[in-house]
C-alpha cells in the first residue's frame, strides 16, 4: 500500500471500520458499513453509484453527518488526531484549516446574498488567518489562484452573476485558503459543463500537486477518476468492494468494478444489447 | 454604436453610448455599466410604484408627515402646549385664527397635531429598532438552532402571541408606569413575536442549504453562522412586515394614550387628544374628530405605502 509510511509518522487520514448508521422510524439504514482505507498525501477517489456511501464517508470525516446519523468507527484518525472524540470547538479549528471540501454544486454551495470576495474574506476571519486589508489581499491572490483572470472584478460579484464554472473556481479558492492538508471533493465537476470539467480539474491538480495536500476526490465518473488519481477505491452498498492502483483500473477483478467499466460507452463499435450492472447480494454480505 | 454620446453616459468609462434621454438610459436593455443597471432596476421599480395610485397615496401621506413633523415648529401657528385666553379662546370652532379649532385648554388643535406628528413619528420608530431585532434574533437562533432551543423559544413566543397585542401593551404600561417610554417599551414587547415567527420559517429554509454547509465547513461557529449568514437573508421579508405592521402600532400607541398610558399631558399626542375631546363629542366636536382624523389618514398612508412595497419588493407578487 502506497500509503504505509516508512517513515514512522501517522498517515494524513487513517479510516477503519467506518459506519455511517441512521435510525429512522421506518427502520435503520446503514448508508456506510465498515469502510477502511489509509491516506497520505496523495490523491485517492472513490467512485461508486448513488447511494453507495461515498458522500457519507466524505461527510463522516469532517464531522457534518446531518442528524440523527451516527458515525462510529475502530479508527478515524486525522494527522494523529481522533476525529471521533474531539470536542466540537476542537472540530471547528480544524475545518477549513486543516481538512477541507469543495462542493458539488457552486449554484447552492455559495451564499446568495455576498459578494465572492467577502464570502473569502468570510473564510479568511472564520479561520482567524487574517482580517481586514490583509484578508483581501489574500482573497485576491486566491483568486488569482484559481485562474480567474480579472481577480478584482470577480472580487465584487455575486454568485448569480457567475458561470457555473467560475462559480466553482470561486469555491475551490474560498476552501483552500486556509491551506489545508487534506481536500476532500464530492463530485467536484458534477454540476459543470464537460469542456468546464476539465479545465476546473486541472486548477484543483495544480494547487493539489504544489501545495502537497491529500486529495479525497469522490466521483461517480470512473474514467475520470482513473485519469486524475494516483488509487481508486470503488464502493457498493456502503462498503468498499475493491482498491486499484488508478493507472491498472483495466485489470480490475471485482465484477462490480468491471460492470461498471463495461457500462462505459464507446465511441468505436456498436454494443448490443447495451450491459446492465449486475448486483449481487452477496457482495454486501 | 454610432449614435453622439450625450453627456449623461460620459462617466461611463467610454463604453457604447445609450440613446438620448436620461429615460431612455435608464430603460436600455442592454445597460453599459453595472450602476446603469442598478439604476435601471431601481427606475423600473419605482415606475411600477407610481403606476399604483394606493402605494403612491400612502407615500404622499407618510411624506407630508415626514416634512410636518420635521418642521413642526414652523408650521404650527401656536404653542401645542402653552394655553391661551381660558375665558375667550375655549373651545372655538375652526375658523381664521385657530385653523382646527381650540380644546378645553384654550390650545390651538392644529398645532397640537402638528408637534404630535413628532411623537407619533418616534413610537413608530423606535418600536420598530426595538422589535425588529428582537424577533430577527429569536427566529433565526430559534430555527437554525433547532430542538429543545426551538422549543423554547417558539412556546414562549407563542404565548406573547396568545393575548390580543393592545391588552398585552396594556398590562405591560400599567406595570411599568404610563407615560411615552413605558409605552414604547411595552408596544416593542408585543411586537416582536410575528417577527420571530416569519425569520425562524426562513431559517429553517436556510438551515440545509448548502452555503450554511459549506460555512460549517470552514469552520465557522453555529453564532457566526446565523449572523452572518442566516440573518442577511431573513431581513428583507422581515422589513416588509414591519412597514406594514406601523400603521398597527400607531393604533395601539393612540390606544394606550387614549386610555390615559401612553403620553402624559400636555405632551400632543393624538390619543390623549381623542380622549381629553371625548367630553365634548356632542357639541365641540372638532376636538375629538380633528386628532382622530389624523391618526386615521397617518395609518392609512402607512398600510398603503406598505402594500405598494411588498408588490414592488416582491418579484413573485410583481409579475401577476
Amino acid at each position: 500500500m502506497s500509503a504505509e509510511n516508512a517513515a514512522g509518522t501517522p498517515p494524513l487520514l487513517d479510516v477503519k471500520n467506518l459506519s455511517v448508521r441512521y435510525p429512522l422510524r421506518s427502520g435503520v439504514v446503514e448508508a456506510v458499513r465498515g469502510v477502511s482505507f489509509v491516506l497520505g498525501r496523495e490523491r485517492l477517489g472513490i467512485v461508486g453509484e448513488s447511494g453507495s456511501g461515498k458522500s457519507q464517508t466524505g461527510r463522516a470525516i469532517l464531522g457534518l453527518t446531518p442528524q440523527p446519523g451516527i458515525v462510529a468507527a475502530d479508527r478515524l484518525r486525522f494527522d494523529g488526531i481522533d476525529l471521533l472524540s474531539l470536542p466540537p470547538r476542537e472540530m471547528r479549528r480544524l475545518r477549513g484549516r486543516r481538512i477541507s471540501m469543495v462542493m458539488q454544486d457552486p449554484k447552492y454551495s455559495l451564499n446568495p446574498v455576498m459578494t465572492v470576495g467577502a464570502q473569502i474574506v468570510e473564510a479568511c476571519r472564520v479561520q482567524k488567518l487574517a482580517g481586514g486589508r490583509a484578508a483581501k489581499d489574500r482573497a485576491l491572490d486566491m483568486l488569482a489562484a484559481v485562474k480567474i483572470d480579472d481577480p478584482r472584478r470577480v472580487f465584487g460579484l455575486y454568485p448569480h452573476e457567475l458561470s457555473g464554472g467560475m462559480g466553482q473556481r470561486a469555491m475551490i479558492a474560498m476552501m483552500l485558503v486556509g491551506e489545508p492538508d487534506l481536500l476532500i471533493a464530492d463530485e467536484p465537476t458534477s454540476a459543470l459543463d464537460v469542456t468546464i470539467q476539465l479545465e476546473v480539474l486541472k486548477i484543483l491538480d495544480e494547487l493539489v500537486a504544489t501545495r502537497g495536500m491529500g486529495l479525497v476526490f469522490i466521483s461517480h465518473d470512473l474514467r475520470l477518476v482513473a485519469s486524475f488519481c494516483d488509487r481508486v477505491l470503488v464502493m457498493y452498498g456502503g462498503r468498499i468492494v475493491e482498491e486499484v492502483a488508478a493507472a491498472r483500473l483495466g485489470e480490475a477483478g471485482h465484477p462490480y468494478t468491471r460492470g461498471l467499466l463495461g457500462s462505459a460507452p464507446r465511441l468505436s463499435g456498436s454494443v448490443h444489447p447495451l450491459p446492465v450492472l449486475e448486483r449481487d447480494p452477496a457482495w454486501l454480505a | 454604436m454610432a449614435v453622439p454620446t450625450p453627456p449623461a453616459a460620459q462617466h461611463d468609462r467610454g463604453l457604447p453610448a445609450p440613446p438620448a434621454g436620461l429615460k431612455a438610459w435608464l430603460t436600455s436593455p442592454a445597460p453599459a455599466s453595472r450602476t446603469q443597471a442598478r439604476l435601471g432596476r431601481f427606475y423600473r421599480g419605482w415606475r411600477g410604484f407610481v403606476r399604483n395610485p394606493a402605494a403612491m397615496a400612502g407615500f404622499v401621506i407618510v411624506l407630508l408627515l415626514l416634512v410636518v413633523a420635521a418642521s413642526a415648529d414652523l408650521i404650527a401657528t401656536h404653542s401645542p402646549t402653552v394655553a391661551g385666553d381660558l375665558r375667550t379662546e375655549r373651545l372655538l370652532p375652526p375658523g381664521g385664527e385657530f385653523w382646527l379649532g381650540t380644546d378645553d385648554q384654550a390650545r390651538d388643535i392644529w398645532s397640537r397635531i402638528v408637534h404630535g406628528s413628532r411623537v407619533t413619528l418616534v413610537v413608530v420608530l423606535l418600536v420598530s429598532v426595538i422589535s425588529m431585532p428582537v424577533g430577527l434574533a429569536v427566529g433565526t437562533v430559534s430555527g437554525y438552532a433547532g430542538g429543545v432551543v426551538d422549543a423554547v423559544l417558539m412556546r414562549i413566543t407563542d404565548i406573547f402571541l396568545a393575548f390580543p397585542r393592545l391588552v398585552l401593551a396594556l398590562a405591560f404600561v400599567a406595570a411599568l408606569g404610563p407615560g411615552i417610554e413605558n409605552a414604547i417599551i411595552a408596544i416593542a414587547i408585543t411586537a416582536w413575536p410575528p417577527y420571530a415567527r416569519l425569520a425562524r420559517a426562513e431559517a429553517l429554509q436556510l438551515r440545509g442549504a448548502d452555503f450554511i454547509a459549506a460555512a460549517k465547513l470552514q469552520g465557522a461557529s453555529p453564532l457566526r453562522i446565523v449572523a452572518v449568514h442566516i440573518v442577511p437573508m431573513c431581513m428583507p421579508s422581515v422589513i416588509v412586515r414591519v412597514t406594514l405592521d406601523m400603521a398597527g402600532v400607531i393604533l395601539i400607541a393612540a390606544g394606550l394614550g387614549f386610555l390615559g398610558l401612553g403620553a402624559q399631558p400636555p405632551q400632543p399626542e393624538w390619543g390623549a387628544m381623542v380622549a381629553s375631546g371625548r367630553r365634548f363629542l356632542i357639541d365641540q366636536w372638532w376636538v375629538a374628530a380633528m386628532p382622530g382624523a389624523a391618526i386615521f389618514i397617518v395609518s392609512l398612508g402607512f398600510n398603503l405605502l406598505g402594500d405598494g412595497l411588498r408588490d414592488v419588493l416582491d418579484p413573485k407578487a410583481a409579475e401577476r
